[in-house]
């Protein structure tokens, strides 16, 4: 599968230094720095904007608007918590995301490493659906999940329904198979002949070693449940249980085109929805490299 | 010595065995040299099985049958009725629209990606200033939520919106979000610039394998920047291409958030809709999974069949 190897390859690629040395880092030309630039405020101006305006008490869009020099408040931030309760969906968020996170971490990590380093039957035919599956759309499966979760299994408004299917992120496990092959086998023969057995060899000898990919598998396993509205979309209706991204989703549908003028709150749920993901990614920005490649391949 | 040299006798662990010849011999050929991996990865394997495998033959049978939703625990006759969901499906002007939008979008969506991701990768490569900050600045549209950053969009976009008032009298009359020529375009720029990180990471690895002797020697001969762009970066990268359209058309096929909020449910009238939306409203909101499963089945069919021959045509050489 060419897919595959193209992964695998840029991967590995990915975990060679890409860094410029530090002599060549002045002789930028300039059209490339123009380019680069305009690139940076296209894509940063719209998450200023959205800061700017959640703060502001009436929306001003004129030019000069969007540079605003006082009237600063808060308002916005405590209109949207009174509509959706901001407390309850971030917990709901986070539960979701957390356990999503644990299971990944915990079944990842064990499915990682048999699929790199334990030779067993059905290990190929394993592997080949791992990645079948990160080219499935998840919302192709909406319907017969949807039919599973909530007609079959009565599972509608619980975490229960609502993890299920994200419990295992591919793209994780992916990554932690990486890591895995990349130790040398002399150190688990050694292991191995010493007597330890296969649990302990992971834990005590592999796992320290391949901490990197665990932050990087944690990173990018955050964004997928944190970031996603169609699922917990389908099969929450009760307020109380709805992530931030569902609960703001259904106050900016129930407001939009009646409320005289609701951008301001909507915004400021935006922030609080935008900011956890883009703070981690900001501050562990360096094992954010390719090796998280696969993530966009679930779409 | 490697294990994957030894001869599977010398096992370890097997040495403790009482009779360790023929018997540890065919179980080891029966399970594999570490049967252990099959617990391992056990979790994951039937993870797999029953968030995807049955999941999609599930959607396969519902699509053949008349299928409605029933309380949990109910037995009820869901008779075959073949193609009917399917010619149902092609015959309804909605899904027929949906797909027609997803065209439009595809055609505005992947060649700007495909370009503007490789231009920015390219300048991006190699010794520039700030770099961090750039590679930072163009990856945080894509771990954003789409819910978030469809807020500020409806917002700039707006009919007195930011973007309207920066074009003054070049603003479209209906605005963006309400003009059934401009709401899919818009829904592809969204979806473009929010992508667009993650393929410039993609062709930022790629271009790490691209040799620079070959710009060198380029350059020797006189090519100009623009003349080794095309005629050694761009087929230096061709596999990421491939990936690059092929997670384009993916990411296309999936499009719902984007329909659902920016344009208020695929409006105008139905202009912006989206196969997965229609899916929404004809399977969860009326009732008719059956029907749903059939455009997911189609969209999938649709998906594999574009993803081959881009494939093909992209890795001829």
């Amino acid at each position: 599968m060419a897919q595959a190897d193209l992964t695998a390859d840029i991967t590995r690629r990915a975990s060679e230094p890409q860094g410029p040395p530090p002599q060549l880092a002045k002789k930028t030309s300039w059209p490339r720095m123009v380019l680069l630039i305009l690139g940076a405020v296209l894509f940063l101006f719209p998450f200023y904007y959205m800061f700017i305006a959640s703060l502001q008490a009436e929306p001003d869009t004129s030019l000069a608007g969007a540079f605003p020099t006082g009237g600063f408040t808060l308002d916005n931030y405590r209109d949207i918590n009174g509509r959706v309760n901001l407390g309850r969906s971030l917990a709901n968020s986070g539960i979701f995301t957390g356990a999503v996170i644990l299971c990944t971490v915990v079944f990842g990590l064990l499915a990682g490493y048999a699929l790199a380093r334990l030779h067993f039957r059905g290990r190929g035919s394993l592997f080949a659906a791992m990645l079948l599956v990160q080219v499935i759309p998840f919302q192709l499966l909406m319907i017969p999940l949807y039919v599973m979760v909530v007609r079959s299994y009565g599972l509608a408004d619980s975490y229960l329904g609502m993890i299920a299917p994200f419990a295992i992120n591919a793209t994780a496990v992916f990554v932690f198979r990486q890591f895995f092959l990349q130790l040398p086998e002399d150190l688990f023969s050694a292991a191995r002949i010493d007597g330890a057995s296969e649990l302990r060899i992971l834990w005590s000898i592999a796992l320290p070693l391949v901490r990197p990919a665990v932050l990087t598998a944690v990173l990018l396993t955050f964004i997928g449940p944190w970031n996603e509205f169609l699922w917990p979309f389908l099969i929450t209706k009760d307020a109380d249980l709805q992530p931030l991204a569902v609960s703001l989703a259904n106050y900016i549908e129930s407001v939009a085109g009646r409320a005289a003028n609701p951008y301001g709150a909507i915004l400021a749920g935006a922030c609080v929805l935008a900011a956890p993901a883009v703070i981690l990614f900001m501050v562990f920005q360096k094992h954010f490299t390719a090796t998280d490649i696969g993530s966009g391949v679930k779409g | 010595m490697t294990t994957d040299t030894r001869p599977p006798d010398t096992e370890p662990g097997a040495e403790t065995d009482a009779s360790p010849g023929r018997r540890r011999f065919g179980l080891t050929t029966v399970l594999g040299r570490q049967p252990l991996g099959i617990v391992f990865a056990a979790p994951y394997a039937v993870f797999l099985a029953v968030i995807f495998a049955y999941p999609i033959g599930l959607a396969v049978w519902i699509s053949f049958h008349d299928y409605f939703f029933t309380a949990p625990g109910v037995v009820v006759d869901r008779p075959f009725v073949g193609l009917d969901n399917y010619v149902e499906a092609v015959s309804d002007p909605a899904v027929r629209k949906s797909f027609l939008n997803v065209a439009v979008f595809l055609v505005i969506n992947v060649p700007l990606t495909v370009v503007l991701s490789l231009v920015l990768a390219a300048a991006l490569n190699g010794a520039i200033r700030a770099r961090i900050f750039f590679r930072v600045s163009y990856f945080v549209p894509y771990i954003s939520a789409s819910v978030a950053v469809v807020a500020v969009w409806l917002f700039l976009f707006s009919n007195n919106g930011f973007v309207n008032q920066l074009l003054g009298p070049l603003a479209p009359d209906p605005s963006w979000l309400v003009n059934k020529t401009l709401a899919m375009p818009l829904i592809a720029l969204f979806v473009t610039w929010k992508q667009l990180g993650l393929f410039i990471l993609l062709y930022l690895a790629a271009l790490q394998g691209v040799g620079k002797e070959l710009y060198e020697s380029a350059s020797m001969d006189g090519a100009g920047k623009f003349g080794s762009f095309m005629n050694i970066t761009v087929p230096g990268v061709r596999s990421a291409t491939t990936l690059v359209v092929i997670l384009s058309i993916i990411t296309g096929a999936n499009l719902f958030t984007e329909p659902y909020l920016l344009t208020n449910g695929g409006g105008p009238n139905g202009a912006s809709s989206s196969p997965v939306l229609v899916m929404y409203q004809r399977g969860i909101e009326q009732g008719n999974p059956d029907i749903a499963s059939a455009i997911g089945v189609l969209l999938m069919i649709g998906v594999l069949v574009i993803a081959f021959i881009n494939k093909r045509i992209l890795e001829r050489d």
